[in-house]
Order: structure tokens, then C-alpha cells, then sequence
């Protein structure tokens, strides 16, 4: 076991709920003291509204935030901080490319190709665009496994693939998508490539030039930043050929009565006062995770996997659903117990007070497509510790007792 | 091991071993209930002749507090007046949600088990789902009545 008192004291929440066991990452993190630190500095030392003051404290409320987009620019290896877009979060990201791909590029009988993993806000968004222009929403299946082989991928291409949407690490199962590869295939029949990095960009290291995707989603609240702060990261080349999505202050260049032209990008996509306390604390948060190293985090994550797989396992009753391998769950470890409903196994450990989730993860058509409604859903983070797995594991242990089984 | 929990032996004795989770051919009321969120589904059948609750079935999915509180709900109103299960019901609601007296939660036998709920915020809805199919029903009746 490795010692991480040391690292745990970075995290306030952590420090004053001793008798917690926070294990619902994928849902949101914990934040360090430096990210805190740094959004009240903000706002004690900068803030004024950036963009367009005149003064020096809007200029440096404005550097502050730009600061921030070159810091998220270096984080996922795009080429210019002209294809960083700050939104509210993920699900806002994939809402904007969504639309305005999708007003762009699509024309009635045109495919988007999407997985049957993706979370709510990777479909949603798909669904309304299909529905607007009068394309075809497609599917790609997975196995039990959650595994999409690169012949089950090529095989759902078509020459009418305009748009292909999909999730870099499944919310539900854990499992990575070999995003590379499909972004490449992708390309090579002439359609646009948008990933959904939510629950791959807080773990391991995401490099967009290096993938080949054309946009890639994800939340800062994931990530140890505030909540109300994602980015959409998009290829200039093809970001400069979207519409706006939203309109009014800041994205625009000149006003007339009866028209307008709009700001160079990134901020044409940026409409009205922007958050740059969230901004900077996602700027600390990349500090930070520069300062812990994604060596660290992912050696701790796998190690921290590996033990959590090897203790649910021993839980009578426990099915895991998933890969077979703990490294390919990436932290996220979804199981269900026999004759005992999620959400009562949620609120058993919730006496105890251990943190998971409960229900269908917005990810309804994988929860279908694994024919269970409901699963319970433990996600680790590199600050977790075995002593927290165990307490999820002697828990569980007592569910079925506690819900009047014999064993 | 002994272990203080809310999930007391009444509540996981009904949801285990329902005593009228089963169909009910010759109902004459039929309503589901669901919450979306968690996917409590329930579909409760009563009938209903001259004003008195004769008799009572439930089917369904859902967590162990949805399903055990319309079972126990069914053994508290079968054989009851219309107008008693109506108040029993508004009993139950106030027990979840704010507070009742020891007369009053006497009044309601067994579905006093599901007391604690009321420090339970995300289980209320749980809680309540039969009773609320229930009260749909029951003022399905009065303004046929009328």
C-alpha cells in the first residue's frame, strides 16, 4: 500500500469528512486547496469583466483568462488556442458541436454514427440534430464487454457519414474506445470526428493532435476545477467553417441594425460574459495535475483498480459488469448484487458512509442494451485509498443480511 | 453483527415476502404509478365496491422502500371506507415529510416502519409512490361519485 496522507492533504472536503469514502469521481472531484485558492485570488485580486474594460483590471481579468486557454491549449497538445472554447461543461460542448456541425455540414438522408455507451449528453444533442436536418442517427454496438472491434466499426461507415460521435472512456463500463484508430477511419470516408473526453481527459493524458480528433468535449468539474466551467476543444480548420452557436455580447465583430459579423475564434463561440474564475480554476487544476504527474496518477489509478476489482470479487452475489481486466476499467466499476436494488444498496452504504452512484448513469441504451435498468457504480480517483475500497467492499458484504437474505 | 440500519425487519419482510404483490382480475380500479428518475414502476389494483376498499393488489419493479410501502400500504387499507384510506394516506404523506404524533403514527400499524424516511430526502418519493397512485385513484372515484 502506498502512503497518500500526504497527497490527501491537498483536498479540504477530504480532511473534514474523515468518516467519508468518496468513491463517485466520474461524477464530479474533489477539488485541491490550490484550485480554491486560486478562484478566490481571482476574484480578490482581477476580477472585472475581461474583454472589452479599458482599465487595467479588465486587462488583467483578461489575461488571467486567456492564461487560462493557453494552459488548456498545452494540457491536450492542440496546435493554437484559437480551437480552445470555454463552455459551462461537457454536455454544453456537445450541444454546441452538435448544432452547429449539424448546420453546417448535414443534409437530409447524411448519417451520424454514435455508440450505444454514450452518455445522455453525447446522444441527445445527436438525436435533435438528426431530427432537425432529416439524417439518419446510426448506432455502433458493443459486446458484453463493452468492446468495439475496429471490423464492427468500419462495418457501420457508409458513404453518407457525415458525423461520427463517441465516448474516449465509457461512464458506465470503464472501457476505452481506441479513439485513434477510429478517428482515422473516420476521415478517410470524409466525416467529421467528435470525441467525448469526460471521463478520459481527468485520467489519462489526452493528446489531440495525436489522437486525430476534430473535437473533443469535457467537463472541468471532473477534472479537480469548479463546476461550470468545460471546454470544447475544435480543429481550426473545421471550426472556422461552423455558424455561431449562441449570440449577443463579445462574439461579435460589428452590429448593424439588420446584421452582424462576428469575432475571430475562439470567441465567436463565446457569447456574452464569460467565467473566468471557473477558467482559472481549471488552469490550477492543470498546474496541479502538471505537479502530480499523469505517471503518478496512472500507476496509482491501475494499482487502486486492480485492488477494487480483486475485493468486489469476493462479494457473494456481486456481478461486475465489464472487462474481465481491472486496467481496462479505468477506475469505474459497475456491478449489481442479486435481489437487491441499486438504489437500496445506495443508501445501505450511504449508513455507512460510503459515496457511489446509483441508477442508470445517463446512459439509458447501454443499460438496455445490458438488460439491466439499474446498476450500482463505484469510480476511483488517484487520491482514493485501498482502506476506502475496503469499506466499500465489507459493506457490500452486508447488503443482502441487512436486506433480510440468509446470505 | 448488529447493524442500525433503516432498512428495519418490517420494511425488508414485505419487500421480500409481499403479501399482495400479485394481479387482481376482479379490480375495477386500476392505476400505475412511476418516478422516472429512479424507475419505480408499480401498478396498483383495487376494488372498490359501495364506498369500501374490498380488496387490493400491487405489481411492479423498484427499490426495496417503493415496493415494501405499497405492499404495507395494501394491508392498511383492505377492508377500509374510501374516506379512511383518504386519510390514512394524508397521514403517511405528513409522517414522510414533516411529523406526526404518537396517536397518529399508531394509526398507521406497520407503515410506521417507514418513518425514518423523513431524514432521507432522495427516498421520500420512493416512500410515497403507492400512496400517490393511490390517492390518484381515490379521486378518480369522487369525481365519478359526482
Amino acid at each position: 500500500m502506498t502512503d497518500i496522507a500526504w497527497l490527501r492533504e491537498d483536498f479540504p472536503l477530504l480532511v473534514n469528512n474523515p468518516e467519508i469514502a468518496y468513491l463517485d469521481n466520474a461524477a464530479t472531484t474533489q477539488k485541491p486547496r490550490e484550485v480554491m485558492d486560486a478562484v478566490r485570488d481571482y476574484y480578490e485580486l482581477e476580477n472585472a469583466n475581461p474583454l472589452r474594460g479599458l482599465y487595467d483590471l479588465s486587462v488583467r481579468a483578461t489575461e488571467a483568462y486567456e492564461f487560462a486557454r493557453q494552459a488548456v491549449r498545452d494540457f491536450i497538445g492542440a496546435a493554437s488556442e484559437r480551437e480552445i472554447i470555454f463552455t459551462r461543461n461537457a454536455s454544453e460542448s456537445l450541444n454546441l458541436v452538435a448544432f452547429c456541425l449539424s448546420e453546417a455540414f448535414l443534409k437530409e438522408g447524411d448519417e451520424i454514427l454514435i455508440t450505444v455507451m454514450e452518455h445522455h449528453s453525447d446522444l441527445l444533442p445527436w438525436q435533435q440534430a438528426a431530427r432537425r436536418h432529416g439524417a439518419v442517427l446510426r448506432f455502433i454496438e458493443c459486446d458484453s464487454h463493452g468492446l468495439i472491434t475496429e471490423e464492427n466499426f468500419r462495418s457501420c461507415l457508409t458513404d453518407r457519414t457525415r458525423i461520427v460521435a463517441m465516448t474516449h472512456i465509457s461512464n458506465v463500463l470503464g472501457v476505452k474506445n481506441d479513439i485513434r484508430t477510429f478517428a482515422a477511419l473516420a476521415h478517410s470516408r470524409g466525416a467529421v470526428f467528435v470525441a467525448d473526453g469526460a471521463q478520459s481527459v481527468p485520467h489519462i493524458p489526452v493528446n489531440v493532435q495525436d489522437l486525430g480528433v476534430d473535437f473533443l468535449a469535457f467537463s472541468g468539474h471532473k477534472m479537480l476545477a469548479p463546476m461550470g466551467i468545460g471546454v470544447l476543444y475544435g480543429r481550426e480548420a473545421v471550426l472556422e467553417k461552423l455558424p455561431p452557436f449562441l449570440y449577443g455580447g463579445e462574439m461579435i465583430e460589428y452590429v448593424t441594425r439588420e446584421s452582424a459579423t462576428y469575432a475571430e475564434l475562439p470567441h465567436r463561440f463565446e457569447a456574452g460574459t464569460v467565467n473566468v474564475g471557473g477558467a482559472v480554476g481549471l488552469a490550477a487544476a492543470i498546474r496541479y495535475y502538471g505537479k502530480i504527474g499523469f505517471h503518478f496518477i496512472e500507476e496509482r489509478e491501475k494499482a487502486l483498480s486492480e485492488y477494487a476489482m480483486e475485493r468486489l470479487c469476493q462479494v457473494p452475489h456481486l456481478r461486475l459488469l465489464g472487462a474481465e481486466k481491472a486496467e481496462d476499467h479505468h477506475g469505474i466499476f459497475t456491478f449489481t448484487i442479486d435481489g437487491v436494488h441499486p438504489h437500496d444498496i445506495a443508501a445501505i452504504l450511504d449508513e455507512e458512509g460510503v459515496d457511489i452512484r446509483a441508477g442508470h448513469h445517463c446512459a439509458q441504451p447501454l443499460m438496455q442494451f445490458l438488460g439491466t435498468p439499474s446498476t450500482v457504480r463505484a469510480s476511483l480517483a488517484f487520491y482514493n485509498t485501498e482502506a476506502e475500497i475496503d469499506r466499500l467492499a465489507e459493506a457490500l458484504m452486508t447488503v443482502r443480511r441487512r436486506m433480510g437474505y440468509d446470505d | 453483527m448488529m447493524i442500525k440500519s433503516f432498512y428495519n425487519q418490517i420494511l425488508t419482510d414485505h419487500n421480500l415476502r409481499p403479501g399482495n404483490k400479485h394481479d387482481l382480475p376482479e379490480a375495477n380500479y386500476v392505476l400505475r404509478g412511476v418516478n422516472p428518475s429512479c424507475g419505480d414502476d408499480i401498478t396498483l389494483r383495487l376494488k372498490v365496491e359501495d364506498g369500501v376498499i374490498e380488496d387490493g393488489a400491487y405489481t411492479g419493479d423498484g427499490c426495496a422502500v417503493s415496493q415494501a410501502s405499497a405492499d404495507i400500504m395494501l394491508d392498511l387499507i383492505i377492508g377500509r371506507p374510501v374516506e379512511e384510506a383518504e386519510a390514512l394516506s394524508g397521514l403517511f404523506l405528513k409522517m414522510v415529510r414533516d411529523k406526526v404524533t404518537g396517536e397518529e403514527l399508531e394509526r398507521l400499524e406497520e407503515a410506521a416502519a417507514l418513518q425514518d424516511i423523513s431524514h432521507m430526502p432522495a427516498r421520500v418519493k420512493c416512500a410515497v409512490l403507492g400512496w400517490h397512485t393511490l390517492d390518484n385513484i381515490l379521486a378518480d372515484l369522487k369525481a365519478l361519485d359526482k
